[in-house]
């Protein structure tokens, strides 16, 4: 790949080719952004894993981790950035990765950067009259500037669609659209809403029972992670990944430490490696069985969600025992596991695995054979694979239209290249194809553990690690597959205590973006019902 | 220091909740100010009432919403005290458990939901977001505390509280209840309505100790 | 088997003996009054219990246990908590439709409950259209649920009433005609005449028109009743609480009571059309086990019939997940609708024969 982008774009200096924490990064020009962005995607690079903002201090800037929807582990950095601070405009690549749209508006409202050609610049988590760009380092936090408002944002600065253009002599020009008309019966989901999974608003407008539009606001629940990270040492931001997405927060907190162990090259020992492994899985299933609850509870069966809490508690007993916590486990840490396993942990995995198998035929007997589930799912909410690339949906709600995204198999870390699973795929794409492949994943998930829990070596279950870790100079981004699809960490470290920058890739922010997608023209029932299916966490998406 | 009436909730004798003596000086204030604290026979029977159907509005930021669901789950039923009757719409609510982080963008809409609500009305604050702002509390966008918008009744801490800590919560709320007097219920304390910055600045410098 | 005329003689004579006919007339109409409103409170206080305690017991929990022996007087705590609620008065409603359409709800569930006949001899009133008066009054509850929710001032609740009317006015149809369709059999109207007939053998049992009538009762009734799975109205995770979102404290405790109510009369009228009302259980021919029937109160008979039926009812709401707003109008106007059409039919082929 590298000899092709030099071939085809001769301007490309060595330095602007480079290979950086083993992959490829092209740093390119703003000007030149697009043309590089558009033959990437000729060579099959469609998949758009994440847009990273930076502020390099002298200069801004943004880089798009794109990879190969045919194999998701192979992944791309592009690079670029402008130097005016004052009104830094880059092109946007919305036009190739149609995803890059919400990306953009994300580091529109970190950074302020404004993308010409993407029209939607509304700010995706803080309101529209906040001052100055939180993640810029010369922000000013003090709370005098933005203090907290008592009266909720006005719907016409929700409504609105602000395009700024600046001319030569710096005079701006504003136009302005607004979303809605007079005529539109607007409705507002959330953000108290008992279907929208935590503070997700929707302004849906409705034509009768139908959905004409959704417009999702983010940003209910925006805690300002990544800028609270940088002021943080490295050990102690794993505390705030478990808080991102919450029901795999073991997960995240892998990723989180796979990166800096990468960085650091230190070697976890296997005993941690495999613990590492079964904690995640039994995340995973613990985090299934409230997606598969909560969708149900969606379509108003409360019974099968308690069904679903009730199988949960038995995760949550293996987890207290060994880790001390039951939501958040705190288990990982850089080096290894914080500690060694329950002497019971053995036992309590292996009578939960037959406790489960039985049960999930209970929940299948319960749910997914009635007349009435299966009628509201059929035929309901398709995806096609290209849409699914196109729009970045990952996890189960991408296998359910057959792209095979599972990093487990792509990418594999931790134990998972030395069992056997499968990666299960469906081409349907439907709700009842999302609703049923979370079921069969945790089968799957079970025969992980099954193989797992008999071979734990012995050994140490942590490296030593001392207080204050500091990192190499570099970029890294590590991915891992959550519960929810890819959950990307990526840090830059400048040689400190603390990063000079961390991102995280949200599964979910793209699903409630494909949510938009395939609610339009369906009923506000199916639209609840959709939400369900892709089972996103919202604290995920606002960091 | 003795109390008028010793409140007695089922299954749970009086010396466990020793180690919170918070009730003890909140009926100590009402009478510094002159509130009766319950009295009669009426009263008891209306706060019978009142403490055992508290039906709590299904309101959940993040991480302790998974927790409240836990509660509502078979282990630990919350039925068993009259309170899985969740309301969806504030109106008919009783109580608003503000289950994670409050961020600025959420502080007018919590605020709106608890001016929905009918009276007498109260607030759970559970979590250590809710309560001072938790392991965000040095973040740009989030509020510290929501006692900076809505008066709160009980503080449940943890982050997340295990759901006996919220079911131990919901018992002082009980408690709360049962000494209130429903014919003269005390004075919600003032929260301010409108901070101007200069006012929050001060606000700021005095809670940080500057 | 005893019958509550020889109670209803007993006050009647002694009423008149102690003073004139208008005021022993009176007497006895508040004495109806205060008996129909508290048995209906009464009713609608067990059921709000019944259902709570038989939905944790579907869902492996304990359900209200804290209050009195078994929780028992959960739903006491829960009245007198709601009748001290505020009442909270919306902006820009409308607000004398606000305040009525509570009372047209529950109006519209006390009319119907008066003139069920619960015992031998305890019926309010006898119409000779009993089963029409049935049908018309219960049809009361959709303009009170239309105008709370047109009322209120809120999309939710528009949206939440304009299914309703859509979903009760259809679901009105079937109810009628599988109710018809036992008129046509027994050839009258009149409650206690229906009733009356069935005392050698219950409607369900003599004829197979009626069991499909029965069927289609029960989908329609439920559906009538607007619980889940047909809980469009409400629809919990769609429409927050749907019509009655913006009601607080009483007026709420209205719509809550009469939905509970609702689903006893439904189950009432399923068991005085369908079951034989407060007749026991008897096989011709089987004089000693008649006998044995004949002991147990015609009382006992009339509710263990109606919480059967009312169980079902619970059980199909705990375990189904809601229909979609066109599913459900299809499965009235393309399934249950001709069906009953057929069935009236059939049931008119029979009778003739």
């Amino acid at each position: 790949m590298k000899q092709n982008l030099a071939n085809k774009f001769g301007w490309l200096t060595p330095e602007q080719l480079s290979e950086e924490d083993g992959r490829l990064a092209v740093t390119v020009p703003a000007d030149r952004l697009q043309e590089v962005a558009a033959y990437l995607k000729e060579c099959g690079y469609d998949f758009l894993v994440d847009m990273v903002g930076m502020d390099y201090g002298d200069r801004l800037g943004v880089i798009d981790y794109v990879a190969r929807g045919e194999s998701p582990a192979d992944v791309i950095a592009l690079k670029t950035s402008v130097t005016d601070r004052d009104f830094p405009v880059i092109p946007t690549v919305m036009n190739v990765w149609k995803i890059g749209q919400l990306y953009e508006r994300e580091v529109h409202d970190y950074f302020g950067i404004r993308f010409a050609g993407n029209e939607d610049m509304r700010r995706l988590f803080l309101r529209e009259s906040w001052k100055g760009y939180p993640l810029r380092k010369d922000y000013d936090a003090s709370p005098e500037v933005n203090p907290v408002p008592l009266e909720n944002e006005s719907l016409e600065d929700m409504d609105t669609i602000r395009t700024v253009e600046r001319d030569a002599e710096g005079n701006e020009h504003v136009t302005s659209r607004s979303l809605y008309t007079d005529d539109d019966y607007v409705i507002n989901f959330g953000p108290q809403h008992p279907a929208m999974h935590g503070v997700l608003h929707l302004r849906v407008s409705l034509e009768g029972e139908i959905v004409r539009s959704v417009d999702p606001h983010f940003g209910y629940i925006h805690r300002g992670i990544e800028k609270l990270c940088e002021g943080y040492t490295y050990p102690q931001i794993p505390h705030l990944t478990d808080r991102l997405d919450y029901l795999s927060g073991t997960m995240n907190r892998h990723a989180y430490c796979l990166c800096c162990e990468k960085a650091l090259q230190m070697d976890v020992p296997q005993r941690a490696v495999v613990v590492r492994t079964i904690f995640d899985e039994l995340t995973r299933i613990a985090s299934h069985l409230i997606g598969w609850g909560s969708m149900c509870m969606d379509m108003g069966a409360v019974t099968a969600f308690m069904y679903g809490l009730r199988d949960r508690e038995k995760v949550m007993d293996i987890f207290e025992e060994t880790a001390g916590g039951r939501l958040m486990a705190n288990y990982n840490v850089i080096g290894g596991v914080a500690n060694d396993i329950h002497p019971n942990f053995r036992k309590r995995v292996k009578e939960f695995i037959p406790y489960m198998r039985k049960m999930l035929r209970e929940h299948h007997l319960l749910y997914t054979g009635n007349p009435i589930a299966t009628g509201r799912m059929k035929g309901v909410g398709y995806l096609s694979r290209e849409q699914v690339i196109a729009l970045g949906v990952t996890g189960p709600s991408g296998r359910a239209s057959g792209w095979a995204n599972d990093l487990r198999k792509a990418a594999p870390y931790a134990a998972y290249d030395r069992v056997e699973f499968d990666q299960l795929l469906r081409t349907g794409g439907e709700t009842f194809d999302r609703y049923i492949l979370r079921l069969e994943e945790i089968e799957q998930s079970l025969r992980i553990i099954e193989q797992l829990i008999d071979n734990i070596p012995e050994g140490p279950y942590a490296e030593k690690v001392k207080g204050i870790i500091k990192l190499p100079k570099g970029d890294f981004f590590q991915r891992v597959e959550n519960a929810r699809g890819q959950f990307g960490v990526y840090i830059t470290s400048t040689g400190g205590k603390t990063p000079y920058r961390v991102k995280f890739r949200s599964p979910s922010m793209v699903l409630v973006n494909a949510l938009k997608e395939v609610a339009r023209g369906n009923k506000v029932a199916d639209l609840i019902m959709l939400g369900g299916s892709f089972d996103y966490v919202i604290p995920c998406i606002d960091r | 220091m003795e109390m008028s009436k010793k409140t007695h909730i089922k299954n749970m004798r009086y010396e466990d909740f020793n180690d919170n003596e918070y009730l003890e000086q909140y009926v100590e204030e009402l009478r510094r100010n002159n509130v009766p604290v319950a009295l009669g026979k009426l009263s008891d029977i209306i706060n019978w009432g009142r403490s055992h159907s508290v039906w709590p509005l299904t309101f959940a930021t993040s991480c302790c919403g998974i927790e409240f669901m836990c509660v509502g789950g078979a282990r630990t039923d919350f039925a068993r005290f009259g309170w899985e009757v969740y309301r969806n719409s504030p109106r008919q609510a009783d109580v608003i458990f503000v289950f994670g982080t409050i961020v600025h963008k959420m502080a007018p809409v919590l605020k709106r939901l608890y001016d929905q609500m009918a009276e007498p009305k109260y607030v759970v604050a559970v979590g250590s977001c809710a309560i001072c702002g938790g392991p965000f509390r040095n973040s740009y966008h989030v509020v510290k505390g929501v006692d900076e918008i809505i008066p709160v009744d009980v503080y449940v801490p943890g982050c997340p509280p295990r759901p006996d800590a919220i079911l131990y919560g919901m018992m002082q709320l009980e408690r709360k209840i049962k000494v209130q007097n429903f014919f003269k219920l005390p004075e919600q304390p003032e929260v301010k309505e409108h901070v101007t910055p200069e006012e929050n600045a001060a606000h700021y410098e005095a809670k940080l100790g500057k | 088997m005893w019958s509550f005329t020889q109670l209803t003689h007993w006050i009647d004579t002694s009423l008149h003996s102690c003073m004139s006919a208008d005021w022993a007339l009176f007497v006895e109409f508040v004495l109806i009054g205060v008996a129909v409103l508290a048995a209906y409170a009464l009713i609608a206080l067990f059921l709000i219990y019944a259902e709570r305690k038989i939905c944790g017991f579907f869902q492996c929990r304990l359900g209200p246990n804290r209050v009195g022996k078994w929780g028992i007087f959960q739903s006491v705590a829960d009245m007198i908590k709601i009748l001290l609620k505020e009442l909270v008065h919306i902006n820009r409603s409308d607000k004398v439709l606000f305040r009525a359409a509570s009372f047209f709800v529950i109006i519209g569930s006390v009319c119907t409950f008066g003139a069920l006949p619960f015992a031998k001899g305890l019926q309010a009133i006898d119409f000779n259209v009993g089963v029409f008066y049935l049908m018309a009054v219960s049809s009361l509850g959709v303009v009170g649920i239309l105008l709370a929710g047109w009322s209120s001032n809120s999309k939710y609740t528009m949206i939440g009433a304009l299914r309703s009317g859509a979903q009760l006015i259809s679901y009105e149809i079937s109810a009628g005609l599988s109710l018809m369709t036992i008129v046509v059999y027994c050839g009258s109207m009149q409650l206690s005449e229906i009733v009356a007939q069935q005392a050698d053998g219950w409607f369900i049992f003599r004829s197979v028109p009626a069991v499909i009538a029965f069927v289609v009762y029960l989908i329609a009734g439920h559906a009538e009743t607007n619980r889940g799975p047909f809980d469009m109205p409400e629809a919990e995770s769609e429409l927050t609480a749907g019509y009655h979102t913006e009601y607080s404290g009483i007026q709420f405790g209205f719509f809550y009571l009469a939905e509970y109510l609702n689903m006893f009369i439904i189950a009432a009228i399923a068991t005085t059309m369908f079951l034989g009302g407060w007749q026991p259980l008897h096989v011709p021919g089987w004089e000693g086990f008649n006998r044995v029937m004949d002991y147990i109160p015609s009382v006992i008979w009339f509710f263990g019939k109606t919480f059967v039926c009312i169980f079902l009812a619970l059980w199909v709401r705990w375990s189904f997940p809601r229909l979609r707003i066109d599913q459900l109008l299809g499965l009235e106007w393309k399934v249950l609708m001709p069906i009953s059409l057929v069935n009236l039919m059939l049931m008119s082929v029979v009778v003739i024969w």
